[in-house]
């Protein structure tokens, strides 16, 4: 072993710096969902203190406001499988489409696909939101997932990845043997895109599950509300005249909002490290 | 860095990919069969959208006489209205300072786990990058909490120090807490870019520099930043239009802060708040459309600067 590969105690030790501003607000989420509210107030807010209040606080979670909470966990589920996986679906034919067919108008695809990246999505919400009132969209499930199924940088990844990982030569011998393009697509390539496409599932799975703008937007039913907006829903109760403050219920809640996309993204993150590293950047 | 990389250039690639392999194909048509299902969500949910914005923006709602075709009238308030303009240069001096600040920071962690030098990479990688996947809301939750002056962490130190600390919900300090949350749920972000891209570099290179006497500094200095540079344009850009639109991390603190946070505090919230609390919806059309502009603006200049630096 060379002396370049000897372990460095300073890096190691700002690192550790590093690691430790990722993780202490997640900590202090953690510390502050075991206690009363009553202690939020009186207790450090990064050790564990007063009452272990964690399974009473879970219980006020889901049994609050008849139990809302289970159905905006529904909801942000609905929101995530119709979304974020129409919005792989639809850019991985994208992509694909893009890199291994010649088509008339296909430039001006591309020049209008990253035309629209460059338009801020928060910029054209508001307009979006009004073009769905008039069409009756607004207030269901279908002003978040519809939004939600566009992912241009899904596409753009698709596009980049399936112009390696599928052989051209594959596709031109699965023509001579008769097999219809639709056919090769989920026979042969959709196998060899399978990586890319998680790296796609991630990106939206993430985006879907913490959106906020978009939901906060279309809705004003709380029975449509994902996760997101219904916590600060109980947050903002604080601020308005006469309510009950909730914030032991806010904690706890953004817990339960937070560990299942940890879960998710913890063991889709490794095949997005290599997903990225031969799609987009690779030199 | 060979120039027909798909990597080169965003905006470089689709032509020049149809140029290098024409694949045989059956059926002219066949390729839409794939891109059209995404093409007419697309349409339907972004394209649509902003022809209506462009359209509303041009028209003013009357008590009398309803909507009525007032040309640019709604720019031109837009271009004199005091709210927006300290909205915009509020975003300015925070893209200014945050995303330098972040992107630096990306960069030198990716580096360094790209050293070889750590003992718990993996740990590394993993626990920063985590952040990534917390939702803003619940971000900007955590943050504001910590912040707070009733039940925070501040608080607790504030008691300490006496009025020493500062108060990060203050208005000397908003806009750096701010940058602070963003910066927490983004650095891992930004460094998985980077990080990715000095993974691909080919190790030869490094042993063939060290056989050539190179130090560790020159490998990074004529190496591996070289090697970043699209990922770090790419990153760049991401930044900066992610700066330029906030709005759930303020949008949150405001009810911790209703003072120091106003409902203008980000172009976006001003957008935002002229359609949902103020019903201008035409003048707000036309807000999010002078935005956007802007927003192109900066991003193709920084593509601009990192493609000129990079020739």
């Amino acid at each position: 072993m060379s002396a370049r590969k000897r372990h460095s105690v300073i890096l190691n030790i700002l690192m550790t710096v590093m690691l430790v501003y990722a993780l202490l607000p997640l900590f202090w989420l953690l510390v502050n969902s075991t206690k009363t509210e009553s202690a939020l107030f009186s207790t450090f807010g990064l050790w564990f203190g007063g009452k272990f209040a964690l399974f009473s606080n879970i219980h006020q979670v889901f049994t609050y406001d008849n139990g809302i909470f289970a159905r905006w966990f529904g909801n942000t589920l609905l929101y995530v499988v119709a979304g974020a996986g129409g919005a792989t679906l639809l850019a991985t034919l994208a992509g694909y489409g893009m890199a291994k067919f010649d088509f008339p108008g296909k430039r001006a695809v591309f020049a209008v696909v990253l035309g629209a990246i460059a338009v801020p999505g928060t910029a054209i919400a508001v307009p979006t939101f009004l073009l769905f009132s008039n069409l009756h969209l607004t207030n269901t499930p279908w002003a978040v997932i519809l939004p939600s199924m566009v992912s241009p940088l899904g596409f753009y990844l698709i596009w980049v990845y399936a112009s390696e990982a599928v052989p051209t030569e594959i596709l031109e011998a699965a023509r001579i043997d008769g097999a219809g393009e639709l056919r090769t697509f989920l026979v042969i390539s959709s196998r060899l895109l399978a990586p890319g496409m998680v790296t796609v599932v991630l990106f939206t799975v993430v985006a879907t599950w913490n959106n906020y703008f978009l939901p906060l937007i279309m809705l004003s039913t709380p029975n449509w509300y994902p996760l997101t907006v219904g916590l600060n829903d109980w947050n903002m109760q604080a601020a308005t005249a006469g309510g009950q403050t909730v914030y032991n219920l806010v904690i706890t809640g953004s817990l339960l909002t937070v560990i299942p996309i940890m879960a998710a993204f913890l063991y889709l993150q490794r095949y997005w490290r290599s997903g990225l590293a031969a799609g987009s950047v690779k030199q | 860095m060979s120039a027909n990389s798909p990597s080169t250039a965003i905006s470089q690639i689709g032509p020049r990919q149809g140029r290098r392999r024409r694949p045989a194909k059956r059926g002219q048509w066949a390729g839409w069969g794939f891109v059209g299902p995404f093409m007419v969500v697309f349409t339907f949910a972004l394209i649509v959208p902003i022809g209506y914005a462009i359209y509303l923006s041009l028209f003013r709602q009357q008590l009398i006489g309803g909507n009525v075709f007032v040309g640019l009238t709604n720019y031109k308030a837009a271009l004199s209205d005091a709210q927006f303009w300290a909205a915009v240069r509020r975003m300015l001096l925070f893209l200014a300072v945050q995303v330098p600040v972040m992107t630096v920071l990306a960069l030198l962690v990716a580096l360094a786990l790209d050293s070889a030098r750590l003992r718990w990479a993996p740990l590394y990688r993993l626990s920063i990058f985590l952040p990534y996947a917390v939702p803003a809301v619940v971000a900007a939750f955590m943050w504001g909490f910590i912040y707070g002056t009733q039940f925070g962490l501040v608080a607790r130190l504030r008691s300490v120090f006496g009025g020493h600390f500062p108060d990060p919900l203050s208005s000397n300090w908003v806009l750096a807490s701010i940058g602070n949350v963003v910066t927490w749920e983004y650095v891992g972000y930004n460094m998985l870019i980077l990080y990715s891209a000095l993974q691909a570099v080919p190790r030869e290179l490094y042993e063939a520099a060290e056989i050539d006497g190179a130090s560790q500094f020159s490998i990074i200095r004529w190496i591996k930043l070289p090697a970043l540079r699209i990922a770090f344009v790419v990153s760049l850009i991401f930044s900066v239009i992610g700066s330029l639109q906030l709005f759930n991390e303020p949008d949150i603190l405001h009810y911790l802060a209703p003072d120091t946070i106003p409902m203008n505090f980000t172009p976006n919230m001003y957008a935002y708040n002229l359609s949902f609390a103020g019903q201008e919806y035409n003048y707000s059309a036309a807000i999010a459309i002078v935005m956007g502009i802007l927003t192109m603006i900066i991003a193709a200049a920084v593509q601009w600067y990192g493609r000129r630096r990079a020739a």
